[in-house]
């Protein structure tokens, strides 16, 4: 069985399931998107798969629980990426004593998570198969504004607790999914955290529009995570997740 | 009303001298396991309530959701109780977040209850005085309120490391994902909790109230007796590597970073101080 590679852009990412969100993310992303949004994903399934990052081509994230690590460790790059701006930024510099602590708990937590991620990988993955650094573009986003900043946090946060809680199923080793389970209610602290400070809705911290009727959080599997990460256009580099576990 | 001023008796004597019928008991039974005499009185006094979790044994899965249907069960009674107490605050913050969080838990309590089927489990009778160390329901009681919220907190924290202890249990199961789902709702909650507790104190910029577990600090205002809920959590070693050494980061950042898992054992004994025992 063979698909073909597909690559998308902003111009014709995937449909997302949640019409809302997607809103949102194109909001965020903002008229940035043109041109960037260079993630690539699909789905092929190569029978005799070859090395999965031969030198010189666009990094795969790979099989396995590798893959879902490094898929991790993307997220993970790009959380850390984004804190670290607005901690760089005159929004941060002038909030409320507040808002100032928690987003410095966040750049911290997230830049933590980031470097647990690259250290687990590189202890369990021949070095090639270790996520590079990403390049990010975040000029989408003002970090001098209130609004621009917190509404990219939220999205961030609610997106990692999408992901994580997408991911858990496709993780073999127990320990590893015990590790995604300790980050990813931190990560759903956060939303709550920066969605009371930010939303004026007393209920925004676990609101309607992210918890359904049965009281269950989001959960988006990699390709519908990589999609929406991918029309935000943060994400310059490029990279493949073409053997992800579904 | 002085809210800190109860909220420091809260704390202190008056809980301490309230539980010492209880400590004497604990004294009178001798010699308790290692794991029993790690949590604190009177939030790891159960340990002679695991009868009331009919657990399935040989099940894995099934256990986990049985035991995290009892927790649902107390949650959602919880929070029910709590609306109907009057000792809320009316129209405010707190009412609308309890309303939020009761919606949930007993949208959990149904879930889990369709879930299991027939392995399902009949809803303990809880008391929330936990034995008359508590007043939470009585809008005569002037720490009532501060105890509400100090309850919800435990309960949400205890919720979010029960989740986690319990999911390689349903690892290949079809309830993987909704338990991922569900725990990572009572970690919003538990974020909330503690920040609506710190607005109450007047303690936003504590380090101890921002929403996420500072080493193993339950936070300002909240009774030690409710410690046992958060022991572990100042853990800074992850997949076997030290982050506080690998990063350079404070062991306070680590901490935070990271919730820590308790045991369906550890779980039960700090529900059941809740659960009264039939047969007891």
């Amino acid at each position: 069985m063979e698909k073909p590679r597909i690559r998308v852009s902003a111009v014709n990412a995937k449909p997302l399931k949640n019409s809302n969100s997607r809103r949102k993310f194109l909001k965020m992303g903002g008229l940035a998107m043109a041109g960037s949004g260079l993630l690539l994903y699909g789905c092929s399934d190569d029978d005799d798969m070859p090395d999965p990052n031969p030198p010189g081509e666009v990094f795969d994230l790979g099989s396995g629980d590798v893959g879902i690590l490094n898929y991790a460790y993307a997220l993970e790059q790009l959380e850390a990426a984004f804190y670290t701006k607005v901690l760089d930024g005159s929004y941060w510099a002038g909030a409320n004593p507040e808002e100032k602590m928690i987003l410095e708990d966040l750049y911290d937590h997230e830049v933590i998570h980031r470097e647990f991620f690259k250290a687990a990988i590189n202890a369990n993955a021949e070095a090639s198969q270790v996520l590079p650094e990403l390049e990010f573009d975040f000029s989408g986003v003002n970090f001098a504004d209130r609004d621009s900043v917190l509404t990219t946090a939220r999205v961030l946060e609610d997106t990692g607790v999408a992901a994580y809680n997408g991911a858990g199923r496709l993780l073999q080793t127990p320990d590893f999914l015990v590790i995604a389970g300790k980050i990813v209610s931190v990560e759903a602290r956060h939303a709550a955290a920066i969605r009371s400070i930010y939303l004026d809705d007393d209920t925004a911290f676990a609101g309607d529009d992210v918890i359904d009727s049965n009281g269950l959080d989001l959960a988006k599997d990699p390709q519908t995570i990589l999609g929406e990460v991918g029309a935000t256009g943060f994400v310059v580099t490029p990279f493949t997740a073409d053997n992800l576990p579904q | 009303m002085d809210i800190i001023k109860f909220l420091d008796e809260f704390t202190s004597e008056s809980l301490t001298r309230k539980a010492s019928s209880r400590r004497e008991m604990l004294g009178s039974l001798g010699n308790l396991g290692k794991k029993a005499a790690m949590v604190a009185v009177p939030f790891g006094l159960a340990s002679t309530s695991g009868k009331a979790f009919a657990q399935s044994s040989g099940n894995d899965a099934i256990g986990a959701l049985q035991l995290a249907l009892t927790l649902e069960y107390l949650e959602a009674e919880f929070y029910i109780k709590a609306l109907d107490s009057g000792v809320l605050p009316s129209g405010g913050r707190a009412e609308a977040v309890y309303n939020q969080i009761s919606k949930h838990e007993s949208a959990h309590v149904t879930f889990l209850q369709t879930g299991l089927g027939d392995n399902s489990v009949d809803s303990p009778q809880f008391d929330f005085t936990a034995g008359g160390a508590f007043d939470p329901f009585n809008p005569n009681n002037d720490m009532a309120y501060a105890q509400l919220l100090a309850l919800a907190q435990a309960f949400e924290d205890t919720g979010v490391r029960a989740y986690k202890g319990q999911a390689t249990n349903l690892m290949g199961t079809d309830f993987l994902t909704p338990a991922l789902q569900i725990h990572s709702v009572e970690a919003r909650h538990a974020s909330e909790i503690r920040r609506l507790r710190a607005d109450v104190l007047n303690e936003n910029t504590n380090e101890n109230a921002l929403g996420w577990i500072n080493l193993n600090n339950r936070g300002p205002g909240m009774p030690e007796a409710t410690q046992a809920v958060y022991d572990g959590e100042e853990n800074v070693v992850q997949g076997g590597v030290n982050l506080v050494d690998a990063t350079g980061f404070s062991a306070e950042a680590v901490s935070q970073s990271y919730d820590e898992p308790i045991s369906g054992e550890v779980a039960q004994q700090i529900a059941g101080l809740f659960i009264v025992n039939n047969d007891g």
